[in-house]
């Protein structure tokens, strides 16, 4: 896909994350999720990503909403479909950086197919699943990640159904970057946001970000200023090592926080590009008249 | 040795003589075997030869759902002159088995030709309504091509054979074989074309020649069926990206685009579901140009939560559903005009959108063309209604005039200045979108979102903003309506009946007015090209007769009508809106339309004299 190039003015000064603050979050106070934002802004400051090519993305949900706040191009979709809509803009606009930001019902249940394919199909874009183990934006049901055992309005008894695992099933599908972090320790966050911008591929991070209103204290137990503790991913874990992966995604809660996965495979994107470029080189650069002409002279 | 096909003892030779060399200007040939005896191959190759030459054609297909085993047909009419319908009777029925024989020998006229398999088929010799020609086409082709071979080969000596019988050009048909299997090996060429030779040196009882064009045709014209119509309009238009699921029928329009869109600089995803695949067309076209999806009526049901975002968003996309019979899986290989509702309406909410449906094959290529451009100028989604009787029919048209057509969808990424309001509340009420990509000078970035939203963007849950912005997105529709044409009229302008049709029906319609016409009755047709919005002029067309019948391969409902009548009748109140309808999965025939014309006219009170 070319992209003709805009007749820029002079190129802007740094932007500072003033810039890129919009309408004060709609969230509720304590939201785990407005540390992930803030994070973002610094980290677009940090690495001053162009203004016009930060593009967010996002499903339905409270965290969803999160493309509002960000003074920068974005899209808010349907519920669950936010990844397939970022899928085209990055397929075709390899000069947008795509980020999709959701919930974990949005990310594991409505949404869960497309987040297989996505990953084996290794498309560009960072991914950051506010994950609350429950549903937010509807009030409190039972969410895909919660815990057994929880109160929710369409569980009042505790719910009966294995969670599922965020980390072993993005890793089984195939994403070639998969971290884990906790809104509580925002450094924390800034450093596997970084890590998983700068991988060329589908990146993937479930962040624990508490529901202060429908599930709090969820997450206490990684968050040492409550008393819990927050385990890194040992050093010595080879990340390229899936079966190593996939036992330290087993350890029970709170488990272990950082880089789980990440291998260089190459994108959707740029195999795309592969084939355009083959294609072309194969009719000679030929014009798209001179592509339909020729085919069609053969079907007289 | 020959013994001139006369294996059925009513093959005298008098009636020999007498048919040989006969002069036809048009002529329906049914195909009956099973789906691998490659008898589409048969077809394809007749309505290519005839796009050659001086003929017109067209043909309709049944597969099966299964890929192999069970029966198929093709049938192909070819005819000096336009040819507007596959045709109501068959002239000649070629049976390749008992099954086929028994199966189709009812759609054969009297007087018509059956051309069978004598290894496989015994036919009743009681019966003298049709004339038999029976030959070993199982062993003389295994006999031809020699060796080990079995019967594959028996499709190219039937085509063989019905070269002799119809005086085909046989050079030009050697040299289309040539071509079409260059690239294969040898001996595949070697054995096409002694099985062929075979069936052309075949000494048959019965020959034919056609008269020459009345109607004078070009020549040289391009033979596809309405798939690859839609595909290539897609790339004349500029569609750079898609996305889609496969479903029958519409699965090889996705093939096409992604095998062709790499060399025009695009990509086609096969998504992993159809909600996927709208969604990354919109996606895409959010990110600036027009993308498209399509499907069969189980996708579009799937769609439908998308195409609804894009309405609100007012992103421009281009939907095409190749509509098969439903409801569920339905009928997978069937055609049917019965996705019509849910194209206009399908999304909750008030969510106006574009329909257009193609006639014929040529016409969906340029109806796609029109949905892209429709699509981006009025920034809302299109969907191209096609059918499965278009999808695999395959008619001759003229050479698209690519030089002229041919356009590229530009990505406008100029800076946007200040007080950029995406929504604004315009005359014609279209939004102006600044993709992903553009500097806003002003520094404030727009959210494209399916909430409903103000001027701006912003999410505005405002009562009289919802009620500002359902009119807005409705007005540009009405923009649109107002510079649509009127409905294309077939016949006087005055009459007793006026038929009303829209898609694949066209074409049966116009032959129905004709031989109505010649029997004295007066009946015009009206085509309704564009769905939603509805064509200007429609009431006043319907004022000049005293009965309007719309035709569809829908069910005629509760009421006694079906989807375009009922859309009618609630648009302009009008009780004189009657349906003619059928649920068989196949095409209409003219016999058909007629013989429910005259019923519904006799059974039915004649309506209130005008001004009554
Ligand atoms: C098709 C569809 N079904 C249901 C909903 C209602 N809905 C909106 S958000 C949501 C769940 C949100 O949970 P999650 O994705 O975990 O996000 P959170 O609010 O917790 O951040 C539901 C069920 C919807 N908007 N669309
Ligand atoms: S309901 Fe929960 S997830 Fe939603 S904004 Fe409030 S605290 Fe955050
Ligand atoms: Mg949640």
């Amino acid at each position: 896909m070319t992209t003709e190039m805009a007749t820029l003015p002079a190129p802007p000064a740094r932007y500072t994350k003033k810039d890129l603050v919009a309408d004060h979050p709609t969230w509720c106070p304590g939201c785990g999720d407005f540390s992930i934002l803030s994070t973002y802004f610094k980290l677009m400051e940090k690495l001053q990503v162009p203004h016009e090519k930060i593009t967010s993305v996002a499903g339905i949900g409270c965290s969803s909403r999160f493309p509002y706040f960000v003074n920068a191009h974005g899209a808010h979709f349907l519920h669950g479909r936010g990844v397939p809509f970022a899928t085209g803009i990055s397929l075709t606009r390899p000069d947008l950086h795509v980020f999709m930001f959701g919930g974990d019902g949005d990310a594991f249940s409505i949404g869960g197919n497309h987040l297989d394919h996505a990953a084996r199909k290794n498309i560009r874009m960072t991914y950051v699943i506010m994950d609350n183990q429950v549903y937010g934006l509807t009030k409190k049901q039972t969410s895909p990640t919660s815990p057994q055992g929880f109160r929710s309005k369409t569980d009042p008894t505790g719910n009966i159904d294995q969670p599922i695992n965020p980390i072993k099933k993005v890793i089984a599908a195939g994403a070639t970057f998969v971290a884990r972090t906790h809104s509580h320790l925002p450094n924390h966050v800034a450093e596997m946001m970084e890590r998983a911008i700068q991988h060329d591929g589908f990146s993937v991070i479930e962040c624990l970000s508490e529901c202060s209103e429908f599930y709090p204290a969820a997450f206490d137990g990684a968050n040492p200023r409550k008393g819990g503790t927050f385990q890194l991913v040992p050093a010595d874990h080879d990340v390229t090592d899936e079966l190593a992966a996939y036992r330290l995604a087993m350890s029970p809660f709170p488990g272990y926080f950082g880089v789980f996965y990440q291998v260089q495979r190459p994108t959707k994107n740029a195999l795309e590009a592969q084939l355009i470029a083959d294609a072309q080189a194969r009719v000679k650069n030929a014009s798209p008249t001179e592509l339909l002409t020729q085919t069609f002279e053969r079907f007289k | 040795m020959n013994n001139g096909g006369l294996t059925n003892s009513r093959e005298d030779a008098g009636a020999v003589a007498a048919a040989r060399g006969n002069q036809v200007s048009d002529v329906v040939i049914r195909l009956a075997g099973n789906s691998q005896d490659g008898i589409q191959a048969i077809g394809g190759f007749l309505a290519r030869l005839a796009g050659r030459t001086d003929k017109d054609v067209m043909t309709f297909m049944t597969i099966p759902a299964t890929i192999s085993g069970g029966p198929s047909i093709f049938q192909v009419r070819l005819g000096t002159g336009e040819v507007l319908s596959p045709g109501d009777d068959v002239d000649v029925l070629v049976a390749f088995y008992q099954h086929s024989y028994q199966d189709h020998l009812p759609t054969l006229r009297e007087g018509g030709i059956l051309l069978y398999d004598s290894d496989h088929v015994k036919p009743n010799h009681e019966e003298h309504r049709y004339r038999a020609i029976g030959v070993p086409i199982t062993s003389r082709t295994v006999e031809a091509i020699g060796g080990t071979a079995r019967d594959k080969g028996k499709n190219m000596f039937v085509l063989g054979l019905l070269a002799r019988m119809y005086d085909l050009d046989v050079a030009k048909l050697e040299t289309m074989l040539r071509a079409y299997y260059q690239g294969k090996s040898e001996d595949v060429v070697r054995n096409v074309l002694l099985a062929f030779n075979a069936g052309y040196s075949y000494n048959l009882s019965q020959t034919f020649s056609f008269t020459t064009s009345a109607v004078a045709i070009r020549g040289g014209q391009v033979v596809t069926d309405g798939n690859q119509a839609i595909a290539y309009g897609a790339l004349a238009a500029g569609v750079r990206f898609g996305a889609a699921y496969p479903i029958t029928p519409w699965t090889s329009i996705m093939e096409i685009l992604r095998a062709e869109l790499p060399k025009y600089g695009g990509i086609f995803v096969q998504a992993e579901d159809e909600l996927a695949a709208v969604a990354m067309a919109c996606g895409a076209s959010y990110a600036g140009r027009v993308a498209l999806t399509g499907s069969s009526g189980p996708g579009l049901s799937l769609k439908s939560e998308a195409i609804g975002w894009a309405v609100m968003a007012e992103i421009p996309l281009v939907i095409v559903d190749v509509q098969r019979g439903g409801p569920a899986t339905g009928l997978p290989t069937n055609v049917e005009q019965s996705d019509l509702n849910i194209a206009r309406y399908g999304s909750h909410g008030d969510c106006p959108r574009i329909v257009i449906a193609p006639c014929s094959v040529p016409d969906c290529f340029y109806t796609t063309i029109e949905a892209v451009n429709l699509a981006r100028q009025y920034n809302v989604p299109v969907i191209v209604l096609s059918d499965q009787a278009l999808a695999t029919r395959v008619e001759a048209w003229p050479m698209p005039d690519f030089a002229k057509l041919v356009q590229e969808l530009p990505l406008d990424l100029s800076p946007r200045g200040p007080d950029f309001r995406p929504y604004a509340d315009t005359p014609d009420g279209i939004a102006q979108h600044a993709p992903p990509g553009t500097p806003m000078v002003d520094g404030k970035y727009p959210i494209v979102t399916g909430l409903e939203h103000d001027e701006y963007g912003h999410p505005a849950n405002r009562p009289a903003n919802h009620a500002l912005m359902v009119a807005k997105r409705r007005r540009k529709l009405k923009v649109l309506e107002a510079k649509l044409p009127k409905p294309e009229l077939y016949g006087p302008p005055e009459g007793d009946v006026l038929l009303i049709g829209w898609g694949s029906v066209r074409g049966v319609i116009q032959e129905t007015v004709d031989r109505a016409r010649a029997a004295g009755e007066r009946v015009s047709a009206a085509h309704l090209r564009y769905l939603m919005p509805l064509q200007p002029g429609l009431k006043e067309l319907m004022g000049g007769f005293q009965r309007v019948f719309v035709v569809e391969l829908n069910d005629a409902g509760m009421y006694g009508y079906g989807q375009l009548a009922g859309i009618l009748r609630a648009s302009f109140c009008d009780p004189k809106i009657q349906g003619i309808n059928k649920t068989d999965g196949l095409t209409f025939k003219t016999r058909e339309i007629l013989q429910i014309m005259r019923e519904k006219i006799q059974t039915q009170l004649a309506p209130a004299a005008a001004g009554a």
